[in-house]
């Protein structure tokens, strides 16, 4: 509808008031895109600020350090004495008593059991406890300096003043640090113990090992349970259930079931399964059980979704020549069915994994420094540690509570993923 | 093979070779060896009544097919034989059905049992998704028809060939049973459907998916069956029943109307009903 | 007849396949018995709760203090268990959360179901999805580390009195998360909107804009305020959200720049220090979570019943 020199009847510029209300077309339609891009963009900002946050969780700052052989004959086996002489004979002045305590306080709080476990020969350097032989070695540094290399602070300080205000280091400490930043001294490789070690006060040594062992626990007790009992009452529902009053209740509490908030599962596990079985608290059992009896409508009703998607003529089929009805069920409609059950229960497994309130009702909530070994081992789980870390106020704790969401974003990632391969694959084929 | 189950040797019915079909008349159709009979038959589904009150008897070896319009009832009526009914709860049955003798309402009648002598084709083929082979050994299977590997292996040849199959398939038998083409799926539920050695087999408008040629070929092997197998066909055909059936069945409304000899049904019909359906008034 | 033995008796009894029934039925009954445990555990440790404190004063009381001593002669710890504030905290955060994401949702449903072409839409509505599959806890740590302060300095700019953890902040997280329940739910309803009325519409002339305002909003109404009505009680149980970044005092206030506290984070207190378990504070801890169950399953039934009958509406 271009507006043409002869005026058509059938063009807008012939009608009164139509360019105003086109511009109010336009502009209904920039609200929609508007309402969705604000929302994606809020989506994107907040994964890009976890992102920059937690990517550095990932990496942890080393210090090569000279341990020299007359250091060693002193220590006379202990890490501690070695740690300290080392750290003062490596950096430039540190002699008074506030200089050694400044140089000693850029070791990470797991540098001394890397030491020790050199001098206990269980790591080797190719010198032995009796013979000393100068080698130098990576030690892990400390949180703020951990901070202090991964936000450029080092190298600003002279320039920048301003700087300086973000870090708890002193002057001294930073001039250390940029001289052996400049002589190549400082290294950020990949930190392995951020996924393997278990739970710590100390930031350096904290990781989600035992977060993501209790999650497996907890997830693999909620998966087994919540599958089988719900794929077995959406084949009732399904296939036997006559229409009854009874059969109409069941639907109704189960869909009720669902929107139920997930607090209130966790009230249930401290009320049934703690105080009255009497199960061990903070363990991934209960853990799992809870989580389980909270994704149970949802497979129940995407079980049942993909049990209607199987066409009558298959049972038919079967029936006809002369399967029971639990053999045509069994047999067939269940296997054809499979897929979609499978597919709704790992996207609950994926909404499970992410659940934290229930977990707190039932004590996971404490400390726990040693990965759980058994279900019935007070355990953490991912989203806990997440909750716990936040609540932490040191600052190298918020590098490792979006670290630990970024872990746990990339298994939600991996699990629906999963389900929607799994979707696809099985894409109806009759 | 032998049939342990074969409801022949219970049979209080006299059996032996059946007489040539002889032109017109319900007496001589008596003469046969009747393998169902139905009395009194009505069923409704909850307040609708979809077939009143029919007597029906059906012959052995022979093509019994049942045609009217839509709506009249006939698919109910065969999947009375087979109970098949039995799925849909609103529906009521009535009145007696005997598969050689035996009551198939009776108390102590075991519906699996039933349907692995009364066999059912459907009007859409519905193979299981499953191998050309599963599919025909399902039901030896589940019955416990075969003692061993080379056992079933035999018996899935021996139904394809039966059902004109087993040259198309035979170096596929592996292959998903959907993967067919529609005629070959309704000869696969076909062979599948005798891999039982049924006594009778249901047809429900078996080649109204089909296309000619397939219809042809269907029909061909309907012929062939009926050596072995009693069969009731519904159809809406009137030159597929003329062409496959010794005997026909009018339903109107949920009533039997007429029945007899094929050839006199469409020679020369004596219900005014019948003669308007066969002419193509009605329907 | 003669008297045979009926070939199409049983021949074999399937003790098994009466197992497997009895199976299903079992399995089909634990969905309700999972709503007797929780009806029967939060009822009981109610009960023992108002044996302690009266139910009047749960109720109707202005002050929520489980910590101090209500009376004077009252000996230990027993404190002030006045609802009232928890429940104008709740529908405070609940509120602000709706009026984010219901005006966002709808018109993203209104543009997923009206103009997006379907590849984009292929794309647009499974990224907006996302947004609800994001764990609770990611949103409660960024609201707390990134959204508060943020709405604090703000506010404090503009010479407003800012609470560090308020309302606001952890009201309008809230919000995202909810935008793509009342996004979904509202497409349903707009897409189950007759084709036939929006010909009509645009057959009289109307623009696309008059159509969907005038004709398929109000048609697709009541459907989209059960949405909003499910919402609702997804944003009354939410709890890390408001864990980590709403409030702990239970301030009586309807001003979204003080710190609220709710029903769920006054749960999450009582229950997860070190407790007797029979102590008023934790036996309150289930009057909460009773308090809780009934008003999201009032909001559930009559969300679920309005979408429902408008589906059926259109059927
Ligand atoms: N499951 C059912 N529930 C209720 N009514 C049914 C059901 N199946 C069939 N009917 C009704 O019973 C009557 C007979 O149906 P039937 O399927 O036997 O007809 P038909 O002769 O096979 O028709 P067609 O030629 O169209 O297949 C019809 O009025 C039909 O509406
Ligand atoms: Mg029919």
């Amino acid at each position: 509808m271009t507006n043409t020199p002869i005026r058509s009847p059938l063009s807008a510029s012939a009608v009164a008031g139509l360019k105003k209300r086109y511009r109010s077309e336009s502009l209904y339609r920039r609200l929609g895109l508007g309402a969705i891009c604000a929302s994606l963009g809020f989506l994107a900002f907040l994964l890009a600020s976890i992102l920059q946050q937690g990517g550095g969780a990932f990496f942890k700052t080393e210090i090569r350090f000279d341990i020299t052989a007359e250091a060693q004959m002193d220590a006379e086996g202990d890490a501690f004495i070695l740690l300290r002489t080392t750290l003062r004979n490596s950096l430039q002045g540190a002699n008074t008593r506030a200089a050694r305590r400044q140089a000693y306080a850029l070791a990470g709080a797991d540098a001394e059991e890397q030491l020790q476990a050199i001098l206990n020969g269980t790591q080797s350097t190719g010198a032995t406890p009796g013979d000393p032989m100068p080698f130098s070695i990576w030690l892990s540094a400390s949180d703020e300096v951990d901070f202090a290399v991964k936000s450029g602070l080092v190298n600003l300080m002279e320039t920048d003043a301003q700087n300086i205000g973000q870090t708890r280091l002193t002057t001294t400490q930073l001039n250390w640090l940029a001289k052996l930043e400049s002589d190549g001294e400082i290294r950020t490789p990949f930190n392995l113990g951020f996924l393997t070690n278990g739970d710590s006060r100390d930031a350096e040594r904290a990781g989600l090992g035992g977060a993501i062992m209790g999650s497996l626990f907890t997830l693999m007790l909620c998966f087994v349970t919540s599958f089988f009992v719900g794929v077995m009452a959406a084949v009732y529902l399904e296939e036997f259930a006559p229409k009854n009053l009874f059969t109409a209740f069941l639907e109704v509490n189960i869909n009720n079931l669902a929107s139920v908030p997930s607090i209130i599962f966790g009230l249930l596990g401290l009320a049934i399964f703690l105080n009255m079985f009497g199960m061990p608290r903070s363990s991934s059992l209960v853990g799992g059980m809870v989580l389980a009896l909270m994704t149970l409508p949802t497979v129940i009703i995407a079980s049942r979704v993909s049990l209607q998607s199987v066409p009558p003529s298959i049972r038919e089929a079967a029936l006809a020549l002369g399967a029971t009805r639990i053999q045509a069920v069994f047999h067939h409609v269940v296997p054809l069915a499979l897929p979609g059950m499978l597919t709704g229960a790992i996207l609950g497994m994926a909404r499970a994994l992410g659940e934290t309130a229930p977990l707190l009702m039932i004590g996971m909530v404490a400390f726990i420094a040693d990965p759980p070994s058994s279900v019935l081992d007070p355990a953490a789980a991912l989203p806990v540690q997440v909750f716990l870390w936040s609540d932490s106020p040191e600052r190298a704790f918020a590098e490792k509570t979006s670290g630990a969401i970024l872990v746990l974003i990339l298994f939600l990632i991996l699990m629906n993923g999963a389900a929607i391969m799994l979707r696809k694959k099985f894409e109806k084929k009759w | 093979m032998v049939n342990p189950m074969n409801l022949q040797s219970h049979s209080p019915m006299p059996t032996g070779i059946t007489g040539f079909p002889i032109a017109a008349g319900a007496s001589t159709e008596v003469a046969q060896n009747i393998r169902i009979t139905a009395k009194d038959v009505s069923v409704s589904y909850g307040d609708l009544r979809a077939l009143k009150s029919i007597d029906l008897d059906i012959a052995e070896n022979r093509v019994t097919a049942l045609i009217g319009p839509s709506g009249c009832g006939k698919s109910t009526f065969l999947r009375c034989i087979n109970r098949m009914n039995d799925l849909i709860p609103s529906c009521q049955v009535s009145g007696e059905i005997k598969l050689s003798g035996h009551d198939i309402y009776g108390p102590e009648v075991d519906v699996e049992v039933l349907r692995r002598h009364v066999g059912m084709v459907f009007q859409k083929p519905n193979p299981f998704p499953k191998t050309i082979y599963d599919n025909v050994a399902y039901g030896p299977r589940i019955h416990g028809l075969a003692g061993s590997k080379g056992e079933l292996d035999a018996i899935v040849e021996k139904s394809l060939k039966r059902a004109g199959l087993f040259d198309e398939v035979k170096d596929r038998l592996d292959r998903l049973g959907t993967s067919l083409s529609g005629g070959q799926q309704q000869r696969l539920c076909i062979a599948r459907a005798i891999a039982i050695e049924p006594e009778v087999i249901l047809m429900d408008e078996p080649c109204s998916a089909l296309d000619p040629i397939a219809t042809a070929k269907i029909e061909e092997l309907i012929d062939e069956l009926k050596q072995r197998y009693t069969i009731v066909i519904v159809t809406h055909s009137m030159q597929q029943a003329a062409r496959v059936s010794d005997y026909t069945a009018y339903f109107h409304l949920g009533e039997l109307v007429e029945r007899g000899d094929t050839n006199r049904i469409f020679t020369s019909p004596q219900h005014a009903k019948t003669e308007a359906y066969i002419s193509g008034r009605i329907g | 007849m003669l008297k045979t033995v009926n070939p199409l008796a049983r021949h074999k009894a399937r003790p098994q396949e009466q197992a497997i029934r009895t199976l299903l039925v079992a399995c089909a009954a634990a969905a309700i018995l999972v709503t007797v445990g929780i009806i029967a555990s939060l009822l009981f440790e109610s009960i023992r709760f108002f044996s302690e404190v009266p139910m009047g004063d749960f109720l109707f009381g202005t002050t929520w203090s489980p910590q101090t001593a209500m009376r004077e002669d009252q000996v230990g710890s027993t404190g002030a268990f006045g609802i009232i504030p928890l429940l104008a905290g709740t529908f405070l955060i609940s509120f602000i959360a709706l009026s984010i994401a219901t005006p966002l949702g709808i018109y993203s449903a209104v543009y997923l179901a009206e103009y997006a072409a379907p590849k984009s839409r292929a794309i647009l509505k499974p990224s907006l999805e996302i947004l609800a599959g994001i764990p609770t806890v990611v949103y409660g740590f960024f609201a707390a580390l990134v959204i508060a302060p943020l709405i604090r300095d703000v506010g404090t700019s503009l010479g407003f009195d800012v609470a560090s953890s308020s309302a606001l902040a952890a009201g309008s997280i809230m919000g995202v998360m909810i935008i793509p329940l009342i996004s979904s739910i509202s497409d349903d309803a707009i897409s189950a909107v007759p084709q036939s009325l929006k010909e009509a519409s645009i057959g009289l002339g109307a623009t696309k804009s008059e159509t969907i305002r005038q004709v398929i909003l109000p048609a697709a109404l009541p459907g989209i305020a059960g949405g909003i009505l499910l919402a609702a009680s997804r944003a009354i149980g939410e709890t890390m959200i408001v864990v980590m970044a709403a409030g702990l005092a239970a301030n009586l206030t309807v001003n979204p720049l003080e710190a609220v506290t709710t029903v769920t984070v006054q749960i999450v207190m009582l229950l997860t220090g070190d407790q007797e378990f029979d102590s008023a504070k934790t036996l309150a801890a289930f009057a909460l979570g009773l308090t809780l169950l009934a008003i999201t399953l009032v909001f559930n039934i009559f969300g679920s019943w309005i979408v429902a009958r408008n589906r059926e509406a259109y059927d």
